[in-house]
């Protein structure tokens, strides 16, 4: 046994704390969460009112201008009817909305949040472990105060998606501005380019690949917390998911996860693709 | 060119120590001891020791000496990529290093440009724009830095190649960029650091007779690293010795070969004599 009088608990104080943030701050979450969801909202209702053929061909387009592959794109837009053929169109679109929303706001913390762990050493140092936690710490132990801040619903549900999600784009942006060749940097330096130059005409197309890279992964981190999301209110596909599970409907529950692999892999040929440099410096 | 002056750049006194404990350094240096031991003593490197040398306008100024011997810590002196840790630099006499932060951009923009020894050139970007990156960074019109740049990379003898990347071309047509990009700012001085030591004999012989051929109109002021004896014997008008960061000797080409100031100097001309 441990003994006793060696043991104590930050329980008490993250509870106070936890506590004075929702009675001080309340309205202020309640702002965010508010515009967040009003966004969501929109962005939802616009998925679903769009022509399930024209959601199909939208998608295609987009494939076909990433990957440039006929066979690809057709079966990339045939999966997607098959998610529809089953019935799961609607909740297909709802996941999606929830997912681009939390993929949005990974994109602008993580990118700019990567540009300055890349320029500083320091912050780096700080931040690194930081991720760690992050992406190793259980979701539902953030899960509890963020619902106490948002409420049920979507807005927590995208909090948890982010937090989690967004670690790899700003581990990747990071890398890949790192990996600019140094006498590449150099010699804009010596012709005087600015800061914004640098940033901008030279370190970011160069770390593309690795920055497509990390949208990638925190697409498909995204993606892999839906059920999760479901659990605290969020509607869509991981819904289906945890009723299956609930209900001992397995099939139920695979048709859901199969939708969710399919959304995946769309999202994941596409991000891919984009990321490939188009005039092939490392070839 | 607006000012001639005698010289263009003039180099006092620097020193410049890699490390975090100069001044120690600084210390160790005047008490007269060696680069070895500073090294074993306090972990510092001695890039630059108490180095002194004025460049005229006009000249073709070749730096010279083994790797080790500071000469791509100096050449990067002279566009403060790598700032000393004592001394002075001046260029048409004015201090650079008194220089602020705009005041060095407009300072590398206008003045002075860089061939690099692996090119530095922008692979996401084509001939045409590479080209054209520095009239670009300081902010010309496109129609102008498209026309410049279009009639360089015909004097480098690059036309047809204009769209092509980077990736696909050789290194000798890589560092002809280079040159032209160098070339198309129009700046009173070039540093070329190692520019051809990365080409293969013939090319590189090819590379030398353009530069020559170029300056010959342009009459740019130009620093010229090498470790090549022959290289430097081609090109310069004069030429300097260094060995772990000290200047060994400075002098014409003739100055070098008939009157070695050491030792160090001597080895490297005898291997040419002997074959000569």
């Amino acid at each position: 046994m441990f003994p006793d009088n060696l043991t104590f608990s930050i329980a008490g104080w993250v509870n106070d704390g936890v506590d004075a943030l929702v009675s001080n701050y309340g309205d202020v979450f309640r702002h965010i969460s508010e515009t967040l969801l009003w966004a969501i909202i929109n962005l939802e209702h616009l998925l679903r009112i769009t022509p399930w053929w024209l959601m199909l061909a939208i998608v295609g387009a987009i494939t076909w201008h990433a990957t440039r592959k006929i066979l690809g794109t057709l079966l990339i837009v045939g999966l997607l009817f098959l998610v529809g053929a089953v019935g799961l169109w609607d909740k297909l679109m709802q996941t999606l909305a929830l997912m681009m929303v939390a993929t949005v706001i990974s994109v602008l913390l993580g990118i700019p949040l990567g540009i300055l762990a890349a320029r500083s050493n320091r912050l780096r140092s700080v931040l690194i472990p930081l991720l760690d936690i992050m992406q190793t710490m259980p979701s539902f132990v953030y899960l509890i105060p963020v619902l106490m801040l948002f409420g049920l619903g979507k807005v927590p549900a995208i909090f948890a998606t982010v937090i989690y999600a967004v670690p790899p784009l700003i581990r990747l942006t990071d890398l890949g501005l790192r990996q600019v060749d140094r006498e590449v940097m150099e010699a804009i330096n010596a012709f005087g380019a600015n800061p914004w130059q640098q940033l901008f005409g030279v370190q970011l197309p160069l770390a593309m690949p690795s920055i497509m890279a990390g949208i990638n992964q925190t697409t498909m981190m995204a993606l892999s917390m839906v059920v999760i999301a479901s659990m605290i209110g969020a509607r869509g596909l991981g819904e289906d998911v945890l009723v299956g599970i609930q209900t001992l409907n397995v099939g139920k529950g695979l048709e859901a996860g199969l939708a969710i692999v399919i959304l995946a892999v769309v999202i994941d040929r596409i991000t891919q693709a984009y990321g490939r440099p188009r005039h092939g410096g490392q070839q | 060119m607006s000012e001639v002056a005698i010289n263009k750049i003039e180099v006092r006194n620097v020193f410049k120590v890699f490390g975090n404990r100069e001044k120690e350094v600084l210390a160790l240096i005047r008490d007269g001891k060696s680069k070895d031991e500073v090294l074993a003593r306090t972990g510092c490197v001695i890039g630059i020791n108490d180095l002194s040398l004025s460049i005229r306008a006009g000249e073709v100024f070749v730096i010279m000496g083994l790797s080790g011997s500071g000469k791509s810590t100096l050449v990067r002196h002279l566009n403060r990529l790598i700032d000393p840790t004592s001394g002075q630099i001046l260029v048409d006499g004015e201090n650079i290093l008194e220089y602020d932060m705009p005041a060095l951009r407009h300072f590398r923009r206008h003045k002075i440009s860089m061939v690099f020894q692996n090119f530095g050139l922008l692979p996401h970007r084509n001939v045409l724009e590479n080209v054209a990156y520095g009239l670009k960074v300081r902010g010309e019109t496109q129609a102008r830095c498209d026309e410049r740049a279009r009639h360089w990379v015909s004097v480098v003898g690059l036309q047809g190649y204009e769209q092509a990347f980077i990736h696909q071309l050789s290194g000798g047509m890589r560092q002809r960029v280079g040159l032209a990009r160098a070339l198309a700012t129009d700046t009173d001085i070039i540093l070329m650091d190692e520019a051809f030591s990365a080409l293969d004999p013939l090319i590189r012989a090819e590379m030398q007779d353009q530069l020559l051929a170029l300056q010959r109109t342009l009459q740019k002021t130009i620093v010229f690293i090498t470790h090549d004896l022959d290289e430097a014997l081609r090109i310069g008008n004069r030429i300097a010795i260094l060995k772990d960061g000290q200047l060994v000797q400075v002098g014409t080409a003739q100055d070098i070969l008939l009157t070695p100031a050491d030792d160090y100097v001597d080895r490297f001309v005898q291997r040419r004599r002997v074959s000569a």
